[in-house]
């Protein structure tokens, strides 16, 4: 049972940091993961007075608080436009309305959990995480990094115009992921170059005066059950892909050769071998739905 | 440490320890409806409502309710017991022991959907397990609530 011996509402991010350097300090973000453990606290750390629970956007950027919850990333209409609704998509299937009105997106995140589908969701986009003290870094660097004691202050997600999908398989509803899969599908360096004939500077990604500025597709794996993984997709196949040239037997290669990449485990929901051959489906689900939406005319999702 | 709160239109000043579950906290004022099904973030069977939002009161400590308002199914008997009858009248439970946390839920759903679709419905309260029913009986009752509703809240009950 999780025990607490003090609990402090931070009233500034330079006190919880501080607060947070001793060994049996804990930041409290949700709780929920935490209280799942037999840790011995010293001091709770509450974040919750520093007005970090709010979703700001800019033109170029959404900013998520640390202390944002898993029901108001669901609910936001500024990040349901921005990921094309695979935030919603990732979180809907965790536990229920109840547990995600606590479960917040910086404990969601700090953790690194193997099982994460808001981990996979949010390597997909174009994320950075503002720390503390190690400033702003990509959320795929931090995603690599060992656990320290720093604090997770912001999610940011820039608005790089896009497509994208995001897939999971679970045994049954409300269970965690065997498998998390998303797709990503962004113009190179982030469809920042303005368009010659529109001056558009992030146009949507539809903007037909882009077209020839070449795909980044990156494919993230989760609940491997290992930590979610990205793979890049490489150039001659992304050029395939833009160039609308590609076969359903084609995108199917594709998702094989990366599922090869994919290392897989097994646990208690799933064996490795299983978890494999789900990687190739949802990859390849993940793909056509992509390519479909490249083409204009929708994928199947669900076609297998 | 000293708190203080709203419970169900009542404010409370209390000492209590950092470690303190709001559930503990809440059978120790008389709210027998808020019950522990699972402790593990699971059941919902524990279900109140943080500032109008429903939560798991197994999973928040009571230090981080200071300043706020709790409500449970006690401070909600009159919107608990007109929809309560509709679940009955289904015959949709067993045992019961699900019943306060997902009345509350569908509260909560009512609140934020007055007219939702079984989708809806399903999704919203996945968090609420029930391990007599197969959540069928539930459902039927739901919207036949939902239908009394659209008629104005009257007759069609029978
Ligand atoms: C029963 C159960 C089922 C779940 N199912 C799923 C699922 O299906 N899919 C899924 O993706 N997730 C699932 N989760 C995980 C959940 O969604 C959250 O990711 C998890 O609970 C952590 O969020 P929290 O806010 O509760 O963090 P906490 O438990 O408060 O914190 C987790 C850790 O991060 C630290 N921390 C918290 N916030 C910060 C911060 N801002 N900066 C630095 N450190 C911080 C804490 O000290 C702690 O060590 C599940 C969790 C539980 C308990
Ligand atoms: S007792 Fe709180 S969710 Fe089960
Ligand atoms: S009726 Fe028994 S748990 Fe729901």
């Amino acid at each position: 049972m999780l025990k607490i011996k003090q609990y402090i509402k931070a009233e500034s991010l330079a006190q919880a940091y501080e607060l947070n350097q001793k060994r049996n300090n804990r930041i409290i973000g949700g709780m929920l993961w935490l209280k799942m453990s037999n840790a011995q606290v010293q001091t709770a750390i509450d974040l919750s007075g520093l007005g970090l629970d709010r979703i700001e956007e800019t033109e170029e950027e959404c900013r998520i608080g640390c202390m944002v919850t898993l029901r108001e990333l669901e609910m936001n209409q500024s990040l349901e436009r921005l990921s094309g609704g695979i935030v919603r998509e990732s979180v809907k299937n965790i536990v229920g309305v109840q547990f995600r009105n606590l479960a917040t997106v910086g404990g969601s995140l700090f953790g690194r959990f193997g099982f994460s589908d808001v981990l996979t969701c949010f390597l997909a986009m174009d994320t950075y995480v503002e720390l503390y003290q190690g400033g702003i870094i990509p959320l795929e660097e931090f995603a690599e990094r060992k656990r320290d004691n720093d604090i997770l202050v912001k999610v940011i997600v820039k608005k790089t115009p896009g497509k994208y999908v995001y897939l999971s398989h679970r045994n049954t509803k409300t269970d965690f992921p065997v498998l998390t899969a998303a797709v990503s599908c962004v113009y190179k360096n982030g469809g920042q170059e303005p368009c010659k004939q529109r001056n558009h500077k992030s146009a949507d990604f539809e903007c037909k005066d882009k077209q020839k500025m070449g795909y980044d597709i990156k494919v993230v794996v989760g609940a491997r059950p290992a930590k979610a993984i990205c793979l890049r997709v490489s150039e001659e196949w992304s050029d395939k892909l833009e160039n609308r040239v590609c076969q359903t037997a084609e995108i199917e290669k594709l998702a094989r050769e990366l599922a090869e990449q994919v290392q897989t485990g097994t646990n208690m929901r799933a064996g490795a071998a299983y978890r494999s051959h789900l990687a190739e489906v949802l990859i390849k689900r993940g793909l056509l739905k992509i390519y479909g939406d490249i083409q204009g005319i929708g994928g199947d999702r669900h076609a297998d | 440490m000293q708190i203080s709160l709203v419970l169900n239109g009542k404010k409370i000043t209390e000492e209590i320890t950092p470690d303190l579950l709001l559930i503990d906290f809440l059978r120790n004022h008389g709210c027998y409806s808020v019950k522990r099904g699972c402790e593990t973030s699971n059941c919902g069977l524990c279900t109140v409502f943080l500032d109008k939002k429903p939560v798991l009161s197994c999973s928040v400590l009571t230090a981080r309710t200071d300043g706020h308002a709790i409500d449970t199914l006690e401070g909600l008997q009159d919107e608990a017991k007109e929809f309560g009858a509709f679940i009955a009248d289904q015959g949709a439970e067993q045992c019961g022991f699900c019943n306060p946390g997902m009345i509350m839920n569908a509260i909560a759903l009512f609140r934020e959907n007055a007219d939702p679709t079984d989708e809806e419905i399903k999704e919203y309260l996945a968090g609420n397990l029930c391990r007599c029913s197969g959540y069928e009986g539930q459902l039927r009752g739901i919207r036949a609530f939902l239908e009394y509703k659209r008629q104005g809240g009257a007759s069609c009950r029978q």
